[in-house]
């Protein structure tokens, strides 16, 4: 298969970007997006000219490095997976694929394709854990946890951080980010004992990185690789007003 | 507690109180107006407008009313302002994701309704409150403002209607999205009231705004 890619380049964080046109041509269906930048970048190295800086790191959907914005969408066209699990059957031979960085204040391009993503470390490092002496590996039924609860909690917790919510959302707000991280805790009793600190401490650091504000539109939750809902976010709403409020 | 509003989440709970509030006003407002179309004489809307202004609790609801009114409008303007600032390089192509269409036009829709309730509120809220400018009209004995009639002449001039029902079908498109979006913010999300909550807001939104747009052409048409 042949594309023709639109791809953002810029030299550092300071330098003003632009897109630049590649044509790749030879490209099997079965290639996946990122394979495809190899292929380009051993051709580049090739040529002497600079390969194109992207993220990646597990290739199989569960490190969350490889944010790509691809054709107007984060990860692609495709629902529920990541930029790594995109294969290049999903577009049309002769395509122009256009592929941007994540936009975000807090998300600052550091070299063509890759951000900075360590704004989403430091909402954890506010309050996204346990600090309570949890002891070695308990029985396993001492604390009782209800199926609905651990189901709750797992499924908050199925987030990669791999930003995609942010890219998605026309406000790049981190609310649903956030808000894995805080149900995947604040529903389980671990967790339940710091809940009030952390979602205070987690929301503080959130405004302060300079996210945007939810508006419920839902890009986020369309996007995001691990399908991850609304509900959390509504969550956090709730466990918000009750640490503030309470 | 005092520090909630300094917060994004409690920013946008004023946001949806206030909304709310003003949700639960429009109704009203509706009721009273279809009095000038359901009855034969002006008397029961002129009745019901001097009872809005001159009684005392209405009073003091209008003074919330108005408060939420700015306050919506001030942390609507607030928000959105940090939300562009949150992505100060866009990108080339967006918008192509999956989301409720509605809610990405907020600020606009509300811009719109906003120089609405300026003409609006010059056209008939001041004119009566501050202006004086009403004709008076004798129930009983008693004098009235004849609101109704401010009303009637201005729901004969053809582009007044249009203007009239455009705002509104722009309002039913904030409704759509702010409706339930107001208790997802208040974090009231649940499986099976959510989908109730979304269907009320349709059903609001579409009774509301029918309402308000049939006024103005029963007026042009059969007044
Ligand atoms: S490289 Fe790890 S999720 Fe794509």
């Amino acid at each position: 298969m042949d594309f023709i890619l639109k791809i953002w380049r810029q030299q550092d964080s300071q330098a003003k970007g632009k897109f630049e046109t590649y044509q790749v041509t030879g490209i099997s269906p079965d290639c996946s997006f990122l394979e495809m930048l190899d292929i380009l970048n051993n051709r580049l190295i090739d040529r002497f000219e600079k390969p194109i800086c992207y993220d990646h790191d597990c290739r199989e959907g569960i490190c969350g490095s490889c944010g790509l914005y691809i054709n107007g969408r984060p990860h692609g066209p495709d629902s529920a997976i990541t930029t790594c699990q995109l294969h290049m059957r999903r577009f049309r031979d002769g395509d122009t694929i256009i592929v941007e960085p994540w936009r975000a204040k807090p998300f600052p391009v550091i070299k063509d394709l890759v951000v900075d993503r360590s704004a989403f470390d430091e909402i954890i490092m506010a309050g996204g854990y346990i600090s309570v002496h949890t002891g070695s590996a308990p029985e396993a039924n001492t604390i009782a946890v209800p199926k609905v609860k651990a189901e709750i909690s797992m499924d908050a917790a199925a987030c990669i951080g791999c930003g995609a919510c942010v890219a998605a959302c026309k406000n790049a707000s981190a609310m649903l980010f956030v808000a894995s991280k805080i149900s995947q805790l604040a529903v389980l009793p671990q967790g339940i004992v710091e809940a009030k600190e952390r979602v205070r401490k987690m929301v503080a650091r959130m405004d302060e990185l300079g996210f945007g504000n939810c508006t419920n539109t839902g890009a986020c939750e369309a996007e995001c690789p691990k399908g991850i809902s609304l509900t959390h976010i509504a969550r956090l709403n709730r466990e918000y007003f009750a640490a503030k409020l309470l | 507690m005092s520090i909630i509003f300094n917060s994004s989440i409690g920013k946008k709970l004023i946001m949806s109180l206030a909304g709310l509030f003003l949700i639960a006003f429009l109704p009203v407002h509706l009721g009273i107006n279809l009095c000038l179309i359901l009855y034969d004489t002006r008397e029961v809307f002129n009745k019901a407008a001097h009872f809005m202004s001159n009684n005392l609790i209405i009073k003091v609801i209008e003074i919330f009313l108005f408060a939420g009114l700015i306050l919506h409008i001030f942390y609507g303007i607030y928000l959105q302002i940090q939300n562009w600032m949150a992505r100060p390089v866009r990108y080339k192509i967006e918008n192509y994701s999956q989301t409720s269409f509605f809610s990405k036009f907020m600020i606009h829709t509300a811009a719109i309704i906003a120089v609405f309730l300026v003409i609006h509120l010059s056209n008939f809220y001041f004119k009566s409150k501050i202006f004086g400018e009403v004709p008076i009209v004798i129930y009983d004995g008693k004098a009235y403002h004849d609101l109704g009639i401010l009303v009637i002449e201005k729901f004969k001039i053809p582009g007044f209607v249009w203007f009239y029902i455009g705002c509104f079908l722009f309002l039913a498109f904030h409704l759509l999205h702010g409706f339930h979006s107001a208790f997802q913010t208040l974090g009231l999300d649940h499986k099976v009231y959510t989908p109730v909550i979304k269907s009320l807001g349709w059903l609001y939104t579409l009774l509301v705004s029918v309402g308000f747009i049939l006024i103005p052409i029963y007026i042009y048409f059969l007044v």
